[in-house]
């Protein structure tokens, strides 16, 4: 099935950007009127803080900025919201569910943005520490929706003063919002004449805000910003700045999942500023620095090591497993129809690593020597208002690689245009291909077609379609079609069902989204424990969560719904930890220890989760373990969950996932892995060998489907029971206060009164159908209540 | 040809004494005569009761490594650390082959040889010299190391 591969020429010079006089890209160079751009601002309004060094990690204050009536205040950080929420995404979700209501909606008046760090965030001994976690209630899925990004904003919010900046409200035009630590003031400023878009306005506000300039200035602001998508769709993602002073460009990292960027400018946000003073490596104020530099060199001394024989991430970037995915056959090709493609060979990742700009260090936090933010620099764009121009291009990541797969779309070149475009529109990557991916293939089945779409001739690999719909997007294009697919998987579902084009079941079983959310770049049908870290997830199907493929499918390590279930409840609370901190989880698994396969569990990697817990005491002054990071992260993972039930949702049925997802839909599927499947049927006791040799494929897809719909039933079952959940999902109130969540009382008879009702709706049971020789989880469906 | 003056070790007249280590830890940036960890360049005793010296050749891979451009090459060829611009992130000291860029306790910033002879003078047994090299070769070599085709 494979095609040739392809290998770099033995005469292959890495590109490099130095010259004689320093660095070039050869990017277009922009010149703006600096002086108009400033003259058109008008401060709206201000607030003068007093500057003061953060405390081993906290600040203790937090921003609250409301951009319809131009308030801006401090609010203190208590002892108890440290222990209680840790900070970044629990700080966020803290803020966000004291601001909010449950019909709170991602357009309403009240709706909050909330941007946090957390106490390692800004850290530069170690490797990924700069992270920034953002909360909003997502137009997809109508909860909350948390997403991580890179970038210097979180570091440098924390710098200039603050744990965590809420922004609430809606501005009447377009503003910015300046964190401005050198002077100790926030403003409110109205900034009308900037860019919109990203890589524009990144760049005219890193120089407008510098103190000076010189490079040196330019590298202590950083810019969030998002773009004309954003504006026009619910997939809207937000950048941040990181300013690169080799390449004299302010590179973006983005905040991509839950249309974070549609409610940024929804608030007529244009962009959102910090800037810092002074930059060095103890601004962080840690209680042993020596400790935790000891902790960073062993583990850079990894990357230099180690990482050049374990993933290139140094060289390539998180685009290394294209190649392993496509191999696996789990690479999401044609709406993860497929899971490999002998055109996948075209991006694999030698073609971008040749692209790719070489010996530099491109971390986007300062001191990430995994440095996966890999840059091709002077690319020419091929299509829309930028046509022409060169830019340095951050990317393409893995997502966007395999998400182009996903599209049928096999050629580099297209695969760096569109992930320009998505970056610099404000467009989540993987929301726009796994959504263009279904409409494909409603277009190949006729359910859309040119008419319907508005002349965009949507087949598989159309490059030049799939821009065209972007721009037209962007453009804000009034057409059924494109207004309607903008907003997402969920909604153009419903659209196609009410137009009635087509079959409802192939409809809702085809387009890969959870709660609303589109899936990320997996294929999970055959493996049962990824498809609960897609499903059994509080923000929806993206794998940050729970990345499990390779453990069980590969290294079949988690074979029963016993080992599955604690898999599920163990990796995404340790996955969350990194959000409650300001982490990257990346430098904990891509790069391994030596020793790590003689570990006791080397899934969980114990020498660098020893790590963590070693930085931790070493910023915080008192001694943490992997365990007490563990208890941290579950208490804001349950109360994300509750806060889920709490706003309608968090129950397993909005946890179901298609089935596509699950297994074979359609005939095509069935037969591209026909041995598998036929053989499953057989091993399962479904059928006999001879019963299936003399089966239509439409007769074993269905009664595989049966089964595998059971088995997602069953897993459920086990990962609701180990996470102390009830039989409908909902974190019980016994378990809330064990986590420490008594004095929330609203929300703990919330969830009892939810209980309740469901017992009352029949709800209260296990959802498998268990045979004679199994068991469900427990036979008393309350269990919890002898607790 | 540019070139730049680098320390050079005579092991075979090393007794070990170390005053270059105390000489060089009092031209650092945190001014000790302590030596040992606060010294650049650090003499360590073999099994054999020779002596090896560790020290930086001024190939210039921390140049390229710098996040913060703090490290630069001056126009006397040698790789200076610009304190106000470092971020204190270790990646020098774990990514020089040398092991040549250091740091010293209680300071984040890290420390190296910047070739001023100063260890060469207070030698007593003429160990330690400093020599024009053509930084060409230098880097050359650190690129052949490092210039690796993956994947």
């Amino acid at each position: 099935m494979k095609g040739p591969e392809t290998t770099i020429e033995h005469d292959f010079k890495p590109r490099t950007l130095k010259t004689e006089g320093g660095f070039e890209t050869g990017n277009t160079r922009h010149e703006w009127d600096y002086a108009k751009l400033r003259a058109a601002h008008r401060l709206l309004a201000e607030y003068k803080y007093e500057k003061r060094p953060v405390v081993r990690g906290y600040t203790g204050r937090t921003l609250h900025v409301n951009l319809t009536t131009n308030q801006i205040k401090e609010k203190p950080v208590t002892e108890e919201m440290k222990k209680q929420f840790t900070g970044g995404k629990g700080f966020d979700l803290k803020l966000l569910y004291d601001a909010i209501k449950p019909t709170t909606r991602w357009d309403s008046e009240e709706n909050e943005l909330v941007f946090s760090g957390g106490p390692l965030c800004g850290t530069t001994q170690y490797s990924g520490m700069g992270k920034c976690l953002a909360v909003t209630v997502s137009p997809l899925t109508n909860i909350v929706c948390d997403s991580n990004a890179g970038g210097y904003f979180a570091p440098y919010l924390k710098f200039a003063g603050f744990d965590a900046i809420e922004i609430q409200g809606k501005a009447k035009e377009d503003v910015a919002i300046v964190v401005d630590g050198t002077e100790g003031v926030v403003r409110i400023e109205t900034a009308p004449l900037e860019e919109t878009n990203s890589h524009l306005v990144a760049e005219q506000l890193t120089h407008l805000y510098a103190a000076e300039d010189t490079e040196a200035a330019r590298q202590k602001v950083a810019v969030v910003s998002s773009g004309k998508g954003a504006e026009h769709s619910y997939w809207g993602c937000i950048n941040i700045s990181f300013y690169d002073p080799r390449r004299k460009v302010a590179r973006l990292k983005q905040h991509g999942r839950g249309g974070l960027g549609t409610v940024f400018r929804d608030k007529r946000l244009k962009a959102l500023v910090a800037r810092v003073e002074e930059m060095h490596g103890l601004l962080n104020n840690p209680a042993d620095p020596d400790m935790i530099a000891a902790v960073g060199t062993r583990h850079h001394l990894e990357m230099r090591d180690l990482d050049k024989n374990q993933c290139c991430m140094r060289e390539v970037g998180t685009g290394n497993i294209v190649e392993v995915m496509d191999a696996y056959d789990i690479l999401p090709v044609e709406n993860y129809r497929f899971g490999s493609s002998p055109r996948a060979a075209n991006l694999h990742s030698q073609h971008f690593y040749k692209r790719f700009t070489q010996v530099i260090p491109d971390g986007c936090w300062y001191g990430c020597s995994m440095a996966c933010a890999k840059v091709v620099d002077g690319f020419t764009v091929m299509t829309g208002p930028y046509r022409g121009l060169r830019f340095s291009v951050d990317g393409p990541e893995y997502e966007n690689s395999a998400g182009c797969a996903n599209m049928g779309l096999f050629d580099p070149d297209w695969v760096i245009e569109w992930n320009f475009y998505c970056d610099c529109y404000g467009i989540d990557t993987i929301s726009f291909a796994t959504g263009m991916a279904f409409y494909m293939e409603m277009y190949e089945y006729g359910i859309l077609n040119k008419e319907r779409t508005g002349g965009l001739e949507l087949v598989w690999g159309n490059g030049e379609a799939i821009l065209e719909f972007m721009h037209r997007v962007a453009g804000g294009d009034k057409h059924e079609f494109i207004q309607v697919a903008a907003k997402g998987i969920r909604r153009t579902k419903d659209w196609l069902v009410a137009k009635g084009w087509g079959d409802p079941y192939l409809i809702e079983n085809c387009g890969m989204e959870n709660k609303g959310l589109e899936f990320s770049e997996y294929m999970c049908k055959e493996s049962l424990a990824q498809q609960g870290g897609y499903g059994l997830t509080n923000k929806g199907p993206q794998h940050d969560e729970a990345w499990l493929i390779f453990m069980d499918m590969v290294n079949k390590q988690i074979p029963t719904f016993a080992d599955k279930a604690e898999a599920l409840h163990y990796f995404p609370i340790w996955r969350t930890w990194f959000g409650l901190v300001g982490l990257c989880k990346l430098p904990w698994n891509d790069v391994t220890p030596l020793s790590n396969a003689q570990s006791k569990e080397p899934a969980k990697v114990p020498e660098h989760v020893q790590n963590y817990a070693d930085i931790m005491s070493a910023t915080l002054g008192v001694e943490m373990k992997p365990q007490d990071l563990i208890d941290q992260s579950e208490r804001v993972y349950n109360f994300q969950r509750a806060m889920n039930v709490w706003m309608g949702r968090g129950t397993r049925k909005d946890d179901w996932i298609p089935y596509r997802a699950m297994g074979p839909l359609t005939e095509v599927e069935y037969l591209s892995r026909k041995d598998r499947y036929d053989k499953q049927l057989v091993e399962t006791g479904l059928a006999t060998k001879d019963a299936v040799s003399k089966m239509t494929v439409r007769q074993k897809r269905d009664l595989l489907a049966t089964y595998r719909n059971d088995q997602y039933e069953k897993l459920t079952d086990a990962v609701y029971y180990r996470r102390g959940w009830t039989p409908n999902g909902i974190p019980t109130p016994q378990k809330m206060r064990a986590l420490g969540f008594g004095p929330y009382k609203e929300l703990l008879r919330m969830l009892q009164e939810k209980i309740d009702q469901d017992e009352k709706a029949g709800l209260d049971t296990w959802g498998g159908q268990y045979g004679t020789s199994e068991k469900p989880p427990t036979t008393e469906p309350k269990y919890w209540e002898t607790w | 040809m540019r070139t730049v003056k680098i320390l050079v070790f005579h092991p075979e007249r090393c007794k070990g004494e170390r005053a270059c280590e105390r000489a060089c830890s009092k031209v650092q940036y945190f001014r000790s005569d302590e030596g040992g960890e606060k010294s650049a360049l650090r003499i360590t005793e073999g099994k054999d009761g020779t002596f090896e010296c560790t020290v930086c050749d001024q190939c210039g891979l921390c140049v390229d490594l710098c996040p913060a451009l703090a490290l630069r090459r001056l126009k006397s060829g040698v790789v200076t650390l610009n304190r106000a611009a470092c971020v204190g992130c270790q990646a020098c000291v774990a990514f020089c082959e040398m092991g040549a860029m250091r740091k010293a306790p209680g300071h984040i910033v890290p420390f190296k040889c910047f070739s001023c002879g100063k260890c060469v003078e207070a030698c007593p047994n003429n160990a330690l010299e400093l020599v024009e090299m053509p930084i060409e070769e230098l880097e050359r070599e650190v690129y052949a190391r490092h210039g690796r085709v993956c994947p």
